[in-house]
């Protein structure tokens, strides 16, 4: 792998920049592999990347149906913080940071991971004893978070309507200074190029048709490009894990919604923040580009039709513009929508499956993103050893028969 | 914006006078007391998920506040038929194939 480096630019700049090595190859696929992953979007190339590296399991191939990163990884919001209010969920958040932190580093590519802080409003009294019981629970987890009163925040956020004018007041945030924001296109392509040069297969354009088992134990995937065999495979494929379960014949404890969000036109700099609202419903960032990024919550049925309804779009709006009048002049440039794969408890599912050698990493639901390096650093490990790892294990299929859920909507419903 | 015909209105009103509650047809099991963990825990929280036609309970919430079903395309988002609680729908996936 060709190393990135400011030395290398000026180098390449002496060329006109028309000799960079290609990022990653394009293999044609082996008819077996140690571990198949399913699902090139972040997760999962973060997930082949960490069998590569700490695992020495360079034999894997990462199949992906259209493009790497072309699914969530390109259409999330971009956020990440750990501020999670069970230990469960905290413990493998906080794990995620400690590796966004040195990411870049570590790939040796830009992943522009930002720690702008990010702030959730409180509207409400229940609010604020929401947000000070959460940030009691991430100190006592050692993770970052403060509570801030008006003033702080106003003095953070000049431009945001801070008075008691409207229609639901601000009455106090929660902070997490460590967290921030990362670009969601540089994380699926540096952890791709790292995978790649550590030996992974990454197989474009190969669409997943069946999984083939036999005895109950997993053989391999039907693909557009034909059968690949593999005793361990790893789904990872956010929105469509239902499809991917029903191949195999088990249920999940999901449903896919749509999740939209937008941006503006670019503007100056405003807003070197995130301010979320779970009260009004809608969040808020700038982008290094200097477009607005606004979202909020799913809509409100299942679908897998990637867009979603008028309806939502003019409720988060509204939000926003409640909390930042002058923002009620921007244009909007463009909006989409995601489908993401929500579970009962907001928590996602990191499992082995009743077919042997089959595991799932789904379930993220709206906030997957901020996990990423995690998310990929505990399936790898899971995949790797044939258990969950430590950090994975409560976030196994069978809290749903045994009751013991992890309870994030109050982290997770709107806040992503 | 979907155009949604509820049964009891007999007439088609906006999105967002409705909230869709799920999918619908899920009994509640007959016998608690001999059901199992395994039979409670797919009750409350498995679903099918379908990529396709799906069966699921709407709500009209800012109109006659009755419930009742409706079969939707999840890819498309067309709306394919409402019907009352109790009834049953006339169309799923194989009979949507079966007409093409």
């Amino acid at each position: 792998m060709q190393h990135y480096s400011g030395f290398e630019l000026v180098k390449h700049g002496l060329s006109h920049h028309e000799n960079w090595q290609r990022v990653w190859r394009n293999p044609e696929p082996r008819s077996q592999y140690d571990i198949i992953i399913v699902g090139g979007g972040g997760h999962g190339l973060a997930t082949a990347y960490y069998l590569a590296k700490e695992h020495g399991i360079t034999n894997v191939a990462v199949v992906e149906k259209g493009w790497l990163g072309g699914g969530n990884t390109a259409r999330n919001t971009t956020i990440v913080r750990s501020n999670y209010l069970w230990d469960e969920a905290a413990w493998l958040y906080e794990h995620a940071m400690k590796l966004w932190e040195g990411l870049s580093q570590d790939l040796n590519y830009n992943v522009m991971f930002s720690q702008r802080g990010v702030m959730n409003l409180g509207h409400t009294l229940q609010d604020m004893r929401d947000i000070n019981r959460r940030v009691n629970a991430n100190r006592l987890n050692g993770i970052d978070g403060e509570v801030l009163d008006v003033k702080q925040i106003q003095e953070i956020v000049p431009l945001m309507d801070c008075s008691r004018n409207t229609r639901y007041p601000v009455l106090g945030a929660s902070w997490q200074p460590r967290a921030g924001v990362a670009r969601h296109d540089a994380v699926a392509w540096g952890f791709a190029r790292a995978a790649d040069a550590l030996g992974v297969h990454l197989l474009q354009r190969t669409e997943v048709t069946g999984i083939r088992t036999s005895g109950g134990k997993v053989l391999g995937v039907e693909t557009s490009r034909g059968f690949i065999g593999a005793k361990t495979v790893g789904v990872v494929t956010a929105g469509n894990s239902g499809v991917l379960a029903k191949m195999a014949g088990i249920r999940l404890p999901i449903e896919s919604h749509p999740l939209q969000a937008l941006v503006s036109e670019p503007m100056k700099p405003v807003l070197d923040t995130v301010v979320m609202s779970n009260h009004v419903h809608g969040y808020i960032s700038q982008s290094d580009k200097g477009d607005l990024v606004i979202g909020a919550g799913i809509d409100g049925y299942n679908g897998y039709g990637q867009r979603g309804s008028y309806p939502t779009i003019e409720h988060t709006l509204q939000a926003i513009v409640e909390l930042f009048p002058a923002f009620s002049r921007v244009r909007m440039n463009r909006q989409w929508g995601g489908i993401v794969d929500t579970t009962p408890d907001a928590c996602p599912i990191i499992s082995a499956t009743p077919v042997g050698g089959l595991f799932f990493n789904c379930g993220w639901g709206t906030g997957g993103f901020k996990a990423t390096p995690g998310s990929g650093n505990v399936f790898a490990a899971t995949l790797a050893n044939g258990k969950a790892h430590p950090l994975a294990a409560p976030f196994s299929i069978d809290r749903f028969i045994s009751g013991k859920l992890i309870d994030e909507h109050g982290a997770a419903g709107v806040a992503h | 914006m979907l155009h949604i015909y509820c049964p009891h209105c007999e007439e088609y009103r906006e999105e967002e006078e409705f909230r869709p509650k799920g999918e619908a047809h899920i009994a509640r099991p007959q016998n608690p007391e001999e059901t199992s963990d395994e039979e409670w825990g797919d009750y409350l929280f498995f679903r099918k998920n379908p990529r396709g036609a799906h069966h699921e309970q709407w709500y009209h919430a800012a109109g006659c506040r009755k419930f009742f079903n409706v079969t939707r395309d999840t890819v498309s988002y067309e709306i394919l038929e409402t019907y009352k609680v109790g009834e049953l729908p006339t169309i799923d996936d194989t009979s949507r194939r079966a007409a093409k």
